[in-house]
């Protein structure tokens, strides 16, 4: 499904990846873990389409096609979604138009009609409880005045909308309480299907007790430095991340 | 003095030329101001960019044209602008036409509604009720500063007259709707007068349309008295062409704990300059200003506040907003003044403006006197491009950019729009907003009023 090859990208002048090499599968579950800086979100936002990052070498192949191509809105009505790790605040603007102006985009790229009003709002109301969000934020403006806790239901409530084929969360839990974290992870759990894919970015082990990935990455110093399966979240959890800094430094030397 | 010499010389011959069949066609009452105020004008002027309050708007193109009629209206006028309807969906009003400034009706000049509720035109109530003209009339749109009240003043004999007896809630809107029509170039001035009595309540829609392309110039005044406890919005839509100058002037003089909003949203116009004016004169009185306009081309919006914290415990709420594309250029001026005895004062102001191009120009000013020291007083303003995160944000859901975008200056001016009580004008306003914004909104397709005759013609 996608394809990551010597990745290179940097923001302002300033290398941030240095080379990132992945392979996703459908149906995968992708951890990414790594200390603070090393480029976790960068990489999120190359494969959303942002155009603060320049990618300087390497390639992303999604599907076949060259992701890097692609605008930010054609990644996303191909089924690439981004939860951002902070959402934004838009007033003025309505959670339902927003939703239905996306999901009908992404329709109208399918071929299909836009849905009518009452089939949208029925999908909106399947969908909110899918993933236990408070009905009423829908009626509110994106994002504004939610909470943090709120704000993350809602990334997994529009990713519940638009049935990505792949998402990207970038740190979905970083400031949740152990409900709002169970209900996040339940989200991503009940939306799983054995051809959509997940790249959970996370700084702790504890999402992962929720969401069981099936490969776990560390990506330190814009490199993927070490590939492993589950237990791998486990041991950083207990030991930090020092002893991989150690091994990258000696791998470098020697 | 100030002001430049050539302009004031033309006003003191179209005063002296017309001020014999103008106050031939006017009450007495109204008569008896004119000639201080035209004393007045001698002396102020028509305010250049040298007077602080108009530092960034240039009235001289406008005022230096050479308008071939000062209106008086015909029969036959009357008989047009009676054919003209206003088009909103759903929005059940009390209808009230004004053609180039004049109540343009030979019958029926002043309508009684349920209540006890009259609506119609100025210098007919001015001869029915002198009683409540002399009460009210030219005691609140007071200024040592700007000229242009006192030509209005000097000059205007008709406009509207609303009055609202103790204790009445009129539940429908009363809706002014000012055309401005006529085959040669021309300068206009009305003057409207609002009377709400106390434990009252009463909507006012003005809606502002030029609909001949000729070069206009309007020149407005409006006073509101709101009695104690009473409730008073009004909300003016200005739609009209870019050869058009509107120039309005709102005094709102508040009792005490009465509550009033205010509300211009200009979708369009060539130079605008709406001058608002609150009064909070009673404890615990509550004002809201709002304003929202939308440029592009060589527009210029101009919205002067000025708020009077007079007494103890009112609060005062101002926001404005542009969104300004191409070349167009606005400016806001926001005063507060709290006086000496006005403590527990609450008052807000906020300007918050989008440049959508790099030659759009934007002058924003907070000017806060206070004189009192217990004080709520807060004000800021941004200009500034569409929020990228936000643009982003849209994007990434699949919302291609110039669906997005629309969308974020949509929701940037849906703050104000939503603000509006009357959910028919609400929709429609929404509706021609998003109009605007992507550009299909001519000046008559965007027009409130059905202008198939003007079309046939």
């Amino acid at each position: 499904m996608l394809v990551i090859n010597n990745l290179k990208a940097s923001i302002e002048g300033k290398n941030i990846l240095k080379g990132v090499n992945l392979e996703i599968k459908p149906g995968e579950i992708h951890a990414i873990m790594g200390p603070n800086g090393s480029g976790k979100s960068t990489l999120a936002s190359v494969l959303a389409g942002r155009d603060l990052v320049k990618v300087t070498e390497g390639s992303v192949t999604y599907f076949g096609k060259n992701l890097l191509e692609m605008s930010a809105e054609d990644r996303a009505k191909e089924g690439i979604f981004l939860g951002f790790q902070y959402p934004i605040e838009i007033p003025g603007v309505s959670m339902v138009n927003f939703m239905k102006a996306a999901v009908n985009e992404q329709r109208k790229h399918k071929g299909l009609e836009p849905l009518s009003a009452s089939d949208f709002l029925k999908m909106m109301r399947e969908k909110k409880e899918l993933v236990e969000i408070d009905s009423k934020l829908a009626n509110r403006s994106v994002n504004e005045g939610f909470s943090g806790g709120e704000k993350k239901k809602n990334e997994i409530f529009q990713m519940a909308m638009l049935e990505p084929k792949l998402a990207i969360l970038d740190e979905t839990d970083s400031g949740l309480d152990i409900d709002a974290l169970r209900v996040v992870a339940n989200g991503v759990n009940k939306i799983k299907r054995p051809d959509n894919s997940f790249i959970v970015i996370t700084h702790y082990q504890r999402l992962l007790d929720y969401i069981v990935p099936d490969v776990v990455h560390v990506l330190y110093d814009g490199r993927i430095v070490k590939t492993a399966g589950k237990e791998l979240a486990l041991e950083l959890e207990e030991k930090g991340y020092d002893w991989i800094k150690k091994e990258v430094e000696n791998n470098i030397l020697a | 003095m100030s002001g430049n010499s050539e302009i004031k010389d033309r006003y003191l011959k179209l005063y002296k030329d017309n001020i014999e069949r103008i106050s031939g066609n006017s009450s007495p009452y109204i008569n008896f101001f004119r000639e201080a105020a035209f004393e007045k004008f001698k002396t102020l002027g028509v305010p250049s960019k040298k007077d602080e309050a108009y530092k960034y708007t240039n009235l001289d193109t406008f005022f230096e044209h050479d308008y071939k009629s000062y209106f008086m209206p015909a029969p036959s006028d009357f008989k047009k602008a009676e054919e003209f309807r206003c088009d909103v969906p759903d929005l059940d009003t009390h209808g009230i036409i004004l053609l180039n400034g004049f109540y343009p009706t030979i019958y029926d000049k002043l309508r009684q509604l349920p209540s006890g509720v009259w609506i119609g035109s100025l210098n007919e109530a001015a001869i029915k009720f002198p009683d409540k003209i002399e009460k009210h009339y030219g005691k609140y749109a007071q200024s040592e500063t700007d000229g242009l009240i006192h030509l209005n003043t000097s000059l205007a004999s008709d406009g509207v007259f609303v009055y609202v007896p103790e204790g009445v809630t009129l539940t429908k809107p009363v809706q002014v709707v000012n055309l401005v029509q006529s085959e040669e170039d021309m300068f206009n001035q009305h003057r409207n007068l609002v009377i709400v009595e106390k434990n009252a309540e009463i909507s006012l829609i003005v809606c502002d349309h030029t609909l001949s392309p000729q070069k206009f110039l309007t020149n407005a005044v409006t006073e509101v008295f709101v009695g104690e406890n009473s409730h008073f919005d009004i909300i003016r839509v200005q739609n009209e062409h870019n050869n058009a100058c509107k120039i309005t002037h709102t005094f709102i003089h508040q009792e005490k704990e009465s509550v009033t909003s205010s509300n211009n949203i200009t979708l369009h116009g060539g130079l605008i300059r709406n001058s608002t004016y609150h009064y909070l004169g009673g404890e615990k009185a509550e004002s809201y200003s709002y304003g929202l306009f939308l440029t592009d081309k060589w527009q210029h919006v101009d919205n002067y506040v000025n708020v009077d914290h007079a007494f103890p415990n009112c609060t005062s709420n101002q926001l404005f907003k542009g969104v300004l594309d191409d070349m167009s250029t606005g400016a806001f001026a926001g005063r507060i003044l709290v006086r000496k005895d006005a403590q527990g004062t609450n008052a807000y102001q906020k300007n918050n403006n989008i440049l959508l191009t790099d030659d759009a120009r934007m002058f924003t000013k907070p000017q806060l006197e206070i004189y009192a020291d217990d004080v709520k007083c807060s004000h800021g303003a941004t200009i500034g491009q569409l929020d990228d995160d936000a643009l982003f944000y849209l994007r990434s859901r699949g919302i291609n950019k110039r669906d997005a975008r629309l969308m974020l200056m949509f929701g940037f001016a849906h703050e104000l729009i939503k603000n509006i009580k009357i959910e028919p004008l609400r929709d429609r306003m929404d509706n021609l907003v998003m109009q605007r914004l992507k550009g299909e909104l001519s000046r008559c397709a965007s027009c409130l009023v059905k202008c198939d005759n003007l079309q046939n013609k």
